[in-house]
């Protein structure tokens, strides 16, 4: 089964490579935008076939290595 | 002055270590490398010095994985019955990572690998690390990293202040306090509550003799013998 990890800042972290990423886009004329917060996307088989499991093993995952929960929020998704 | 058993840690990655080796070496102390796959300290270790570089190429977030290095268990024992650690650069990293230290190291605010002298302002002296040192002094050390923005909420941050948990500030060569990579009041280094568990962003170790640049590096390195 395939599952997806996002890491992000929190929310009132300041993110300097979003702030730098929204920068450039308004430098391009791209002045729709109000925000851009860059995150990491983490990518994993799994050979554990029950969700249930499966997201309990992920939040651990998340909570000890993936994600420092100091700074990052995270979320999980499973592929069907 | 006491001559010291010091145990500076290596992981695949580490490059300050001989630098580290040296500096303590110079100040008339023993020093022993301990690999990371090592599940014990040295027996006789009065002091663990975790040195600079880029364990793990800094992959997932710069020490997030050189944390969990056996050698890290004992280090985490060593300082939980009072044993003095030193985190330096990287090692500061690892030691937040470890959470043997409150708060986290984030991407500097300009991005940028920022690798030059900095000067720097003593703010809590009275602690095993910086003894020989006076708070308000100003000190010029190199500092080099990509990842030194140190970030704790305002109430865990004020409650470092008024523990004498902030160690070294930012600042400029009149002792101002000035912004370098956006960490939060301007902070260079902390320690625990306890105060036994050390972490700078700056390097003391490259900082030894007045030829290369400064000595202050020395001054800071020395309080550890005389605490």
């Amino acid at each position: 089964m395939k599952a997806i990890v996002n890491v992000y800042l929190k929310e009132g972290v300041l993110d300097p490579q979003g702030k730098a990423v929204h920068h450039a886009l308004g430098s391009l004329g791209f002045d729709n935008v109000e925000d851009v917060r860059i995150g990491k996307q983490i990518v994993l088989e799994l050979k554990e076939n029950d969700k249930t499991k499966a997201m309990e093993e992920l939040k651990q995952m998340a909570e000890t290595l993936l994600a420092n929960t100091v700074i990052e929020d995270y979320d999980i998704e499973i592929a069907e | 002055m006491k001559t010291l058993n010091v145990s500076i840690l290596q992981f695949p990655g580490t490059n300050c270590d001989l630098d580290t080796v040296y500096a303590f070496k110079r100040l008339g102390h023993e020093t022993t490398l301990v690999w990371h796959k090592e599940e014990k300290l040295p027996e006789k270790t009065d002091l663990v010095v975790v040195p600079g570089g880029f364990s793990y190429g800094d992959y997932l977030r710069s020490g997030s994985i050189a944390r969990f290095s056996p050698v890290m268990k004992a280090v985490q024992a060593y300082a939980g019955e009072g044993g003095k650690v030193l985190g330096i650069c990287n090692g500061f990293q690892i030691l937040t990572e470890a959470h043997l230290l409150p708060g986290a190291l984030k991407r500097n605010n300009n991005l940028h690998f920022i690798s030059r002298y900095q000067h720097l302002k003593v703010v809590s002296a009275d602690n095993a690390f910086l003894n020989r040192c006076s708070p308000g002094e100003v000190l010029h050390i190199p500092i080099a990293h990509a990842d030194g923005n140190y970030f704790i909420d305002d109430e865990q941050l004020d409650d470092m202040e008024k523990n004498g948990q902030i160690l070294l500030r930012y600042c400029d060569e009149a002792g101002e306090p000035m912004v370098v990579n956006g960490s939060v009041r301007q902070i260079a280094g902390i320690c625990n509550r306890e105060k036994n568990v050390f972490g700078l962003m700056p390097h003391p170790e490259r900082a030894m003799e007045s030829i290369l640049g400064s000595e202050d590096g020395q001054r800071m390195l020395e309080g550890f013998s005389h605490a």
